[in-house]
């Protein structure tokens, strides 16, 4: 597979993203105004907040992930290494220099953004630049600008940004149908009651998938692996992306400002559980572990 | 009428093939060529910073005067340099000249001291690192750009069109490891 199929690919899975949301998502208040007898009404505006919020998505999600995640702009005098490395790097890999962003985290981690390499937005966390050396500073960048070259980030953060809206509309629908149940409690009780448990039942029934095949189809394992590979490519050092792995991995901390919906943008996964190598964990963890990624940087 | 039909298809699909491998590679070519002015930007920093650097280490260094020499030397040596070869020669004596030039800043604590010179120090060490940087771009497009002329069938448009393969933009690692042992 070249990175001009991988960006093709990219491309494509971003529209069929789009199109399996909006889809899925005006279905879903179809379903929801069965229930208030205006399936019609209902259906639009799922339609519409479905519309809005993948437009949005493209055009605001970098933004939206950094206010998300409470980033700042690096400024060259303040951040020295992290403005030259990424100056550097760039050079090297031909790309326009990204946006440069700081977590305030003592936690060490990164991640891309934006919906192309002249809209991208590179972040770290200032966990990440305290323990790193340049060299593996510089390994951690070139996997990050990989990802920007081959517009993995696109797909990864308009999911991020359509999962997080999927989140809040079933939140609010929660919230809707618990008000309503104690509104209506003396007038028609049992009618109401009723389709509402089913409604909250086919809630759960249809949002869980959605939010996996969400997740699943912008998080391919050999994305990450390609982003290693081409990353140790710019840089032509592997061992510095392995050490700041390892760095990583076996930081204590967690990410305070990562949410379920942006832990897959972050370059390792931010929540720390315990590594177990189950096959179920490793289904439907967001990352891939970083010991077999370390193990493949080391035999380049 | 036949003959002239297929004859006609098979013209014309020659003619889009050859349009389509000539503006592929006159899009390589442009991409070098951007490439390369990209190390030049580079190099021209470089050489802005050594009259500064200069005229900083003067006033203190006083035994070592052949060490500024040789850095102007350099300078010059770059500034004057017409093609690639040159280029990469004179950059690689001046990267040698200041690794010298800097080993002896060693022995004058009050010029390790002072904060022009350890900016100036810090923005020579960065040029360098974008030096190498930007020419392992063009390196790779000049790889790619070589590697494509050379291979069949597009190695007879490349001929036709009379496109010449480019040279590296080498860098003289033994010579930058030598100085870097003396002291």
């Amino acid at each position: 597979m070249t990175i001009y199929s991988q960006i093709a690919g990219n491309r494509f899975k971003t529209y069929l993203i789009f199109g399996i949301f909006i889809f899925l998502f005006t279905g879903f208040f179809y379903i929801i105004g069965q229930v208030y007898d205006s399936a019609t009404g209902y259906a639009v505006i799922g339609f519409l907040i479905a519309l809005f919020s993948t437009l949005g998505s493209y055009f605001y999600s970098d933004k939206l992930v950094l206010a998300t995640t409470g980033a700042r702009p690096a400024t060259k005098q303040e951040f020295f290494d992290l403005y030259t490395v990424v100056e550097n790097l760039s050079i090297a890999s031909g790309t326009p220099m990204p946006k440069l962003y700081v977590i305030h985290d003592p936690s060490p981690n990164a991640f891309a953004t934006g919906r192309d390499p002249k809209h991208a937005v590179v972040c770290v966390t200032t966990g990440l630049l305290e323990r790193l050396e340049r060299s593996e500073l510089e390994g951690v960048i070139a996997h990050e600008l990989s990802h920007v070259k081959n517009y993995d980030m696109l797909v990864s953060t308009i999911t991020a940004v359509l999962v997080g809206t999927i989140g809040l509309v079933a939140d609010w629908i929660f919230r809707s149908f618990l008000w309503g149940g104690l509104g209506n409690r003396d007038s028609n009780n049992r009618r109401s009651n009723n389709p509402a448990m089913i409604v909250l039942f086919l809630l759960a029934l249809i949002i869980t998938p959605i939010v996996a095949t969400l997740i699943q189809l912008s998080i391919s394992r050999k994305r990450e692996y390609l982003a290693d590979a081409s990353g140790a490519l710019l840089t032509r050092y592997p061992e510095g992306l392995a050490r700041a792995l390892e760095k990583i991995a076996s930081d204590p901390h967690q990410l305070r400002t990562a949410t379920t919906s942006t832990a897959h943008l972050f370059i390792a996964n931010p929540f720390k559980k315990k590594q177990v190598s189950s096959w179920v964990t490793s289904l439907f963890s967001t990352h891939p572990p970083i010991d077999e990624r370390v193990k493949i940087l080391r035999s380049m | 009428m036949n003959p002239i039909v297929i004859t006609i298809v098979v013209i014309a699909v020659i003619a889009l093939y050859l349009i389509s491998v000539y503006n592929q590679l006159v899009v390589l070519k442009t991409r070098i060529q951007e490439a390369l002015s990209g190390i030049d930007v580079q190099l021209k920093r470089r050489a802005d910073l050594i009259p500064n650097l200069v005229e900083t280490v003067k006033g203190y260094v006083k035994h070592e005067k052949e060490v500024l020499e040789n850095v102007t030397k350099a300078r010059s040596a770059l500034m004057s340099a017409k093609n690639i070869q040159e280029k990469a020669e004179a950059d690689n004596m001046l990267t040698g000249a200041l690794k010298s030039l800097f080993a002896v800043a060693e022995a004058y604590p009050d010029l390790k001291a002072n904060k022009n010179f350890e900016e100036l120090q810090r923005q020579l060490e960065d040029t360098e690192d974008k030096v190498a940087y930007s020419r392992q771009f063009y390196n790779s497009n000049v790889l790619d750009f070589n590697a494509k002329i050379q291979m069949f069938p597009t190695s007879i448009v490349a001929n036709m069109f009379s496109f010449k393969s480019f040279e590296f933009f080498k860098a003289d690692e033994e010579e930058r490891k030598k100085v870097e042992v003396k002291f």
